[in-house]
């Protein structure tokens, strides 16, 4: 005989609660890169918007920087770590496959007492979109009733300084929010998806079994073909993020807030272009200060913007994910 | 089919767009990085553009080969007849 199973419950609708970041303490400009790829500050703020960016020491590790944005996002949602069912954290840069840094920034938090689920995310610099909606999902779902989603990267260690083409854009941090029960939708529709025919046009350069394998081999780093990564986000990237408001049947003009990855300056403002993003809606460029941070990006811009009191809390915001798979995610979503 | 002055004016339009460089600045003869002020980047952004108007595919490979705007020209005129 069949038993009959009971199902999970669900919260009606999901929303971002709190956000918190951390940058890390050591500010790098483009002075001192520019020496080893034979550029200026001016070449590099030229092609890409950033002037500075923030490089993590040694004590500031990915499980630190995490712990410090999620217990800000905590904090400013009013949640207790207790009430937190899950822990997603989204990065590329924690050097060690095995086991999940989410377990340990979970208890260390004190995540569901310690005992939440937790797991990691590989979604590169959509890793915060990709995170955002399994929280989403989770909730409605009636799998966790609260959700941290971290975006964490300290892709200064696989940063090749003498590359002109990717020495100048990568930076560190963590940026996580909480994600709760909410009687009106506040996470749209995502629009999201996967190009692997374009894998290797950002890739970490070695492999770990390259390394173990290969007396020659260096220490790997990312590197990517910016061109074509270029194109691809300017054209295919705007179109998502029309995708994403028509999913959510929300006008272009209705945003408060536009807070694209920042993959790079010239590429947001493509973007605003080819959206015809109204000039009075603000526009995300933490980049300018905090480079390329990955899965961190959206979520430091996030709390940036609240924070300069730039966009509004209960505002109206698109985010956007891109980058190495290639993969993308793009909802709109309320500001907590 | 668009002819070899359509295209001209219809580049013309994307750089102006792209680069704020004056409409009839854009000449046949002129460099793209060295007299209209188009780096890498934006040349990618002209290249989205004229994909779209002329209902073309520039592949990136054929992008480097694009010197001057009548290189561009030349190549969307030959594209286009395919």
């Amino acid at each position: 005989m069949t038993a009959s199973i009971r199902p999970a419950v669900g919260a009606p609708h999901a929303r971002i609660w709190g956000v918190g970041g951390y940058r890390p303490v050591r500010v790098v400009p483009n002075s001192e890169l520019i020496e080893r790829i034979d550029s200026s500050d001016e070449w590099i703020q030229s092609r890409s918007g950033i002037k500075t960016r923030r490089w993590a020491n040694d004590e500031e590790t990915v499980a630190e920087m995490s712990i410090a944005a999620a217990g800000k996002a905590l904090a400013h949602a009013g949640i207790s770590a207790d009430q937190v069912g899950c822990v997603i954290v989204s990065t590329v840069t924690h050097l060690k496959q095995t086991p999940a840094i989410a377990t340990e920034i979970a208890y260390r938090l004190g995540a569901g007492g310690g005992r939440a689920a937790a797991f990691d995310v590989s979604a590169a610099c959509a890793g915060f979109c990709y995170g955002l909606t399994l929280a989403n999902d989770l909730i409605r779902g009636g799998s966790a009733e609260y959700v941290l989603v971290i975006g964490v990267e300290r892709l200064s260690d696989l940063t090749n300084p003498d590359d002109r083409g990717t020495a100048f854009i990568f930076g560190d941090g963590a940026g996580a929010v909480v994600v709760g029960p909410s009687d009106v939708p506040g996470i749209g529709p995502v629009v999201w998806g996967s190009d692997g025919s374009n894998s290797e046009a950002i890739e970490q350069t070695e492999s770990w079994e390259e390394l173990r394998d290969n007396a020659e081999a260096t220490f790997p780093t990312l590197r990517m073909e910016g061109q074509k990564v270029f194109r691809w986000a300017v054209w295919e990237m705007a179109k998502v993020c029309k995708e994403a408001l028509d999913a959510a049947g929300v006008a272009v003009g209705e945003l408060d807030a536009f807070i694209p990855h920042q993959a790079n300056m010239r590429i947001t403002d493509a973007m605003i272009k080819a959206l015809q993003l109204p000039a009075e809606v603000p526009v995300a460029r933490d980049i300018a200060e905090s480079g390329n941070t990955s899965a961190a990006s959206i979520p430091l811009a996030m709390e940036r913007m609240l924070e300069t009191g730039e966009a509004p809390s209960g505002g109206t915001a698109l985010v956007m994910g891109f980058g190495a798979g290639l993969v993308y995610a793009g909802q709109v979503i309320t500001l907590p | 089919m668009a002819s070899q002055e359509e295209i001209l004016a219809g580049l013309a339009e994307i750089v102006n767009e792209i680069a704020g460089t004056e409409v009839e600045d854009v000449q046949l003869d002129k460099s793209f990085t060295e007299d209209l002020d188009i780096d890498s980047l934006s040349m990618v952004e002209v290249v989205v553009a004229a994909e779209e108007k002329f209902d073309v595919k520039i592949p990136d490979d054929d992008v480097k080969g694009l010197r001057t705007v009548g290189d561009a020209v030349n190549y969307i005129l030959n594209a286009s007849g395919k």
